[in-house]
């Protein structure tokens, strides 16, 4: 019921490990905590259960899931019945793409330890559930300099020259 | 598992601790720096994520807000989305900051607020930001990412409040962004552009050709034109599939030109599809093939190039066959809409073995499940009995948590398509047999309905329940509807020695101890009803009915059954007995709540479109133009008899009389009750058009509660019904058995012309109970009427079962400049349906005393409103339509007579005493009939005459 009638937007992204550990979580709908915890639980058995070569789709409530695994980690994000499914599966790769861009030959364990760079490189691509800026250049280039921002302009004046 | 419990645990413990030192930390004497609050609020956070609650450092995030480093902002910002709920305390904080970021003209701190708001998304923020965020987005020096942030933020403010987020100047601009140079911006501002249209579809009519040329640019395009926004060879992926989102909030371009150049892109997105792939890599093949699926779904949006759509279907049959499951998945679920146009539908049937197979083969349930989708889609007449056939092969190993759909499916195709209704019985009781506990009371109902309303199939379906019930371990559902159908119609199969009343009897109590309570109490009726249909066996249940296990039976309604079933089937004479245990009545066509129930399962959407284009297409079956009424399904196990079906009343008391307005009609006993003669010509409507005696000044448009005028066509059938200063209506009507005609005249008083009149006869507010009862078609009538004149409108009336509530003749008109809406009650009474029976008098009190139950007996004592002159009152009494029966009863000034409603489905004797006492100004009314609510209605109506 309440997640339905917005079309075209992804509704969460999950990632979570083999073993159902929560890696990631990012809501574009308001939800409460414990909704949210429920909804996890449920989706990362259904996903867990399937086979291999099945199809990346399951029918889920009102709402679809498209789910693909990278390695030990699975990417699971819930859209609306009538949208791209594959060009979902697209966006879940765009993401992977960024990740290891950022990360260099990203794995698991770069992203429970810098957890708030996997969302903030999440944020740069994807707003309110909808794909903001496709072009890896500009979204890497956006994580980039605000690394760089780590220091204010005044640190980065006063270190030493060499 | 131990060791899981342990580590758990262990990690709990650890954050405790971890927690403790955080806390003692934003509590010490000494001020933090930014660096440490960061540190600890990030940690707070990941804490929070592993699955731990987290009551404290709000204010810490909030206070790292107005940092001027980047990192501490960012990490309060993500702080804040993840964990402030909207009605925080400190939101008026955090708007702050935000307001502060968004004026700083730095763009990613700009970036940063546009990304809390959309993250956090709340009422709250569209409040102190929708106004905001508008200007942001289209003012001239805005940077391009923070105007891709702006437009999805606005958007995400939109979804949650559309209200606080008014239209005005900024949306022209808007739609002008499709135009821009950098495709990001372009990306971002299609999908605000997509939901605002879809609300405000004329606002934004401008974004269709805007959208088509920018589609044709990037579909015409060398791959390596869009530099970094060329996905693995494909150009723009995401943002084609946007464009061609956004042409699916509108119909076909009405401009030739534009219409042409979508035509070509299309056409265009399918050639792609047929040309070598750029890339062995499977995110080249997703990314052109989620354009061709859009594609698609465009063109079947628009439904109106058949070359498209048949190209379309072809395409989407090679995928069916495709070694990627994903595509042969799509495939299906693209198919199936594809299976609702009338261009497509007969080239989707063609694969129909390739679906079947997938249903056989396809090893993921969820492939599985689009093929029984479109399997349901495409089925039509030529193929009902093929897929039908497949579906229930497909049920016995189907996965659990799809067998009640195509339960519900099968049952719906069995029943739209069935040719004959022996497929039909045999299907759903293949049903029940295949996915019993699969199969809801819906499908089981719907097959008894069915039945009940088809006579040519009922022997059928008693042979064949009957013999499903052989099985030594049957279903319950079968035990339902076998001992409902039997109950019925057993007699049908009786003749054959193998299926005798007392083996058919055996083998239903067989099951009895096996099952529920609400089955047992169905069987219970089904039992008394076989008293009725054979009274050989009736020792034999009244055996079982008296045993203690029934008759003590510790359930209520079970007891309660036993007691009086046993009871009815006692004193109950065989007449009674076949009327109270008649054969159930028709049920009125509609809707088949099956379908009701698989809607509401899918969701609103898909089924009811295909249902709606099937129904357009293929004349139904059914031909149920009734209105879709929801719950239709009557319960068989509280319809099967009658008994304490309708509530009981006590005789109502007369309602107060107000002679006044009453013009008696009785005066003129002789014309009251006069014969019609069929065929007369004499116009009785003009005399009394001159007549204005009778003019009503009451206002016109709420119903007249004139029953003294209705109560004055109890006992005739011409008159005026109805007259004020514009309109008389008049009526003269027959009636002969079940069936009866009346003519209304409707008479212009004035000279001026009558527009738009229509009169409508619309039933009581008792809706169902009445459509089930009275059967009355009108045609419409011309709707100018000249000013003094008169036309007429016959109304064909069949009572189908007796009925209390009269009908209710609606009229609507234009005279003058003024809109005229009366109604009065049109007087079909249930008397009307009388048949005179002359008898003597021992055969009339021998029948008086046979229904003799308080229940059939009605009694109304009151005054008298009329002269008591015993003349009238005789012509009254035939005028109401029973006979009249002299020398009866031993009291000369008593009056008695009797007489046989009838109704399509029975017919019910009736017998009535009125008793005057002329001292006492008093009448004693007596009706007596084998069914309580008639001998009331009747009592009711007689009641007001005298």
């Amino acid at each position: 019921g309440c997640l339905r009638q917005q079309p075209g937007k992804i509704h969460f992204i999950l990632l979570f490990s083999r073993q159902g550990k929560l890696r990631l979580q990012k809501w574009y709908t308001t939800l409460p905590e414990k909704e949210k915890k429920k909804i996890t639980r449920e989706i990362v058995q259904i996903i867990l259960a399937r086979n291999q070569k099945t199809s990346s789709f399951v029918d889920w409530k009102d709402l679809k899931l498209v789910y693909k695994r990278y390695a030990s980690l699975y990417f699971c994000c819930a859209i609306e019945d009538q949208d791209n499914e594959l060009l979902t599966l697209e966006v879940v790769h765009r993401y992977v793409e960024l990740l290891d861009r950022y990360f260099g030959n990203v794995c698991e364990l770069d992203i429970i330890f810098n957890f708030e760079k996997a969302y903030f490189i999440l944020d740069e691509f994807i707003m309110g559930g909808e794909v903001q800026e496709t072009s890896k250049k500009s979204a890497v280039k956006a994580i980039e300099d605000s690394d760089m921002l780590q220091e204010t302009v005044e640190e980065y004046m006063n270190k030493p020259a060499f | 598992n131990e060791e899981g419990c342990k580590s758990k645990e262990a990690e709990i413990k650890r954050i405790n601790k971890e927690l403790a030192n955080i806390r003692s930390k934003f509590k010490g004497d000494k001020a933090l720096d930014g660096y440490s609050k960061k540190k600890y609020v990030c940690k707070l956070l990941f804490i929070f994520l592993l699955g731990h609650d987290i009551d404290f450092g709000h204010m810490e995030a909030v206070n790292l807000l107005s940092s001027n480093r980047y990192t501490e902002k960012q990490i309060g910002y993500l702080f804040i989305s993840v964990l402030v709920n909207s009605n925080s305390e400190l939101i008026r904080l955090i708007n702050n900051a935000i307001k502060n970021d968004l004026a700083s003209r730095n763009p990613t701190f700009m970036g940063l607020a546009l990304h809390c708001i959309a993250n956090v998304g709340s009422r709250e923020m569209a409040e102190a930001f929708a106004g905001e965020i508008p200007k942001i987005l289209v003012a001239g020096d805005t940077m391009d990412s923070v105007k891709q942030s702006a437009a999805l933020c606005l958007l995400r403010l939109y979804r949650t409040s559309p209200d606080l987020v008014p239209m005005g100047d900024w949306t022209s601009r808007v739609v002008h962004l499709l135009n821009d140079q950098h495709l990001g911006v372009v990306t971002a501002a299609t999908s605000l552009i997509t939901t605002l249209a879809q609300k405000n579809p004329e606002e934004f009519k401008t974004s269709v050709s805007l959208a088509v040329s920018r589609l044709s640019r990037i579909v015409t395009s060398a791959s390596t034109d869009l530099q970094d926004y060329t996905y693995y060879f494909v150009p723009a992926p995401w943002l084609s599939v946007k464009l061609l989102r956004l042409l699916q909030c509108y119909p076909p371009p009405e401009d030739p030109a534009v219409r042409g150049r979508l035509t070509e892109c299309l056409e265009t997105i399918l050639n792609k599809a047929q040309e070598p792939p750029k890339s062995k890599k499977v995110q080249h093949s997703n990314a052109k093939n989620a354009v061709l699926f859009e594609a698609i779904s465009l063109i079947i949006h628009h439904d109106s190039e058949p070359n498209l759509l048949v190209r379309a279907c072809n395409q989407l049959g090679q995928f069916l066959q495709h070694r990627e499951t994903n595509l042969r998945y799509l495939a299906l679920e693209s198919m199936c809409t594809l299976a609702s146009s009338e261009f497509s539908h007969e080239a989707v049937k063609t694969h129909i073995e390739t679906v079947i197979n997938a249903l056989k083969t396809e090893r993921d349930v969820s492939v599985r499940q689009r093929a029984v989708d479109l399997l349901y889609a495409m089925c039509d007449r030529s193929n009902a009995q093929q897929i039908v056939a497949e579906m229930l092969n497909y049920l016995e190993t189907a996965d659990y948590s799809i067998r009640e759909e195509i339960v519900l499916k099968v049952a719906i195709l069995a029943e739209k398509y069935a040719v004959d209704y022996t497929w039909y019985v045999d299907t759903i009781l293949n049903l029940i047999r295949i996915a019993g506990d699969y199969v809801s009371e819906e499908v089981w109902y719907r097959v008894i309905q069915i039945v009940i309303n088809r006579d040519d199939v009922q022997g059928y379906a008693a042979k064949t329940v009957f013999e499903a019930l052989q099985a030594p371990a049957c279903h319950e559902n079968l035990v339902k509807v076998g001992g409902y159908i039997l109950g019925e119609f057993g007699n049908l199969i009786a003749g054959d020695p193998r299926s005798s009343p007392l083996i058919q009897f055996n083998l239903l109590h067989s099951k009895f101890h096996l099952c529920s309570v609400p089955t047992r109490a169905l069987l219970l009726s089904t039992y008394i009803k076989f008293v009725n249909l054979f009274p050989e066996i009736k020792t034999t249940i009244q055996d079982v009915l008296r045993s203690d296990s029934q008759l003590k039976n510790a359930d209520v309604e079970l007891q309660q059954r036993a007691v009086e079933y046993l009871r009815l089937s006692t004193i109950a004479s065989t007449d009674i007995l076949a009327t109270v245990l008649e054969e159930m009545p028709p049920f009125p066509e509609r809707e088949s709540s099956i379908l009701a129930k698989l809607k509401k399962k899918k969701g609103p959407g898909t089924v009811t479109d295909l249902e709606e284009i099937k129904k357009e297409r293929s004349s139904d079956m059914n031909g149920s133009a009734e209105p879709a009424s929801v719950n239709s399904t009557p319960s068989p196990s509280a319809d099967l008899l009658g008994l304490g079906a309708a509530p009981l009343t006590n005789s109502a008391p007369p309602p107060a009389s107000s002679g006044s307005l009453l013009v008696d009609v009785f005066s003129d006993s002789a014309s009251a009750v006069a014969p019609l003669a069929p065929g007369s010509d004499d116009n009785f409507a003009s005399p009394d058009l001159a007549s204005s005696e009778v003019v009503s000044e009451e206002p016109a448009d709420t119903v007249h509660d004139a029953d003294e005028l209705f109560h004055k066509f109890v006992c005739k059938n011409n008159g005026v019904l109805f007259e004020n200063q514009l309109l008389q209506i008049g009526l003269k009507s027959e009636f002969r058995q079940n069936l009866g005609r009346m003519f209304i005249f409707y008479g212009n008083k004035t000279s001026t012309q009558f527009l738009n009149f229509t009169p409508t006869v619309i039933c009581s507010d008792d809706f169902l109970n009445y459509i089930l009862c009275l059967n009355l078609q009108t045609k419409p009538v011309d709707p100018t009427v000249d000013g003094g004149a008169q036309v007429q409108q016959v109304v064909n009336i069949e009572c189908v079962s007796d009925f209390m509530e009269a009908p209710i003749l609606n009229i609507q008109f234009r005279y003058g400049g003024t809109f005229q809406n009366l109604s009065v009650k049109l007087p079909i009474t249930l008397n009307k349906f009388f048949q005179p029976t002359e008898m003597s008098s021992q055969d009339f009190f021998q029948r008086w005393k046979q229904l003799s139950n308080p229940k059939q007996e009605v009694q109304n004592i009151f005054k008298a409103k009329h002269p008591m002159d015993a003349e009238i009152t005789k012509a009254k009494i035939i005028g109401f339509g029973s006979a009249l029966l002299e020398e009866v009863d031993p009291n000369p000034a008593n009056f008695v007579g009797a007489g046989i409603i009838h109704t399509k489905t029975t017919q019910i004797g009736c017998l009535l005493r009125l008793e005057p006492n002329l001292q006492a100004q008093m009448y004693r009314l007596t009706l007596r009939t084998s069914k309580e609510a008639v001998s009331q209605r009747l009592c009711e109506l007689l009641s007001e005459q005298f």
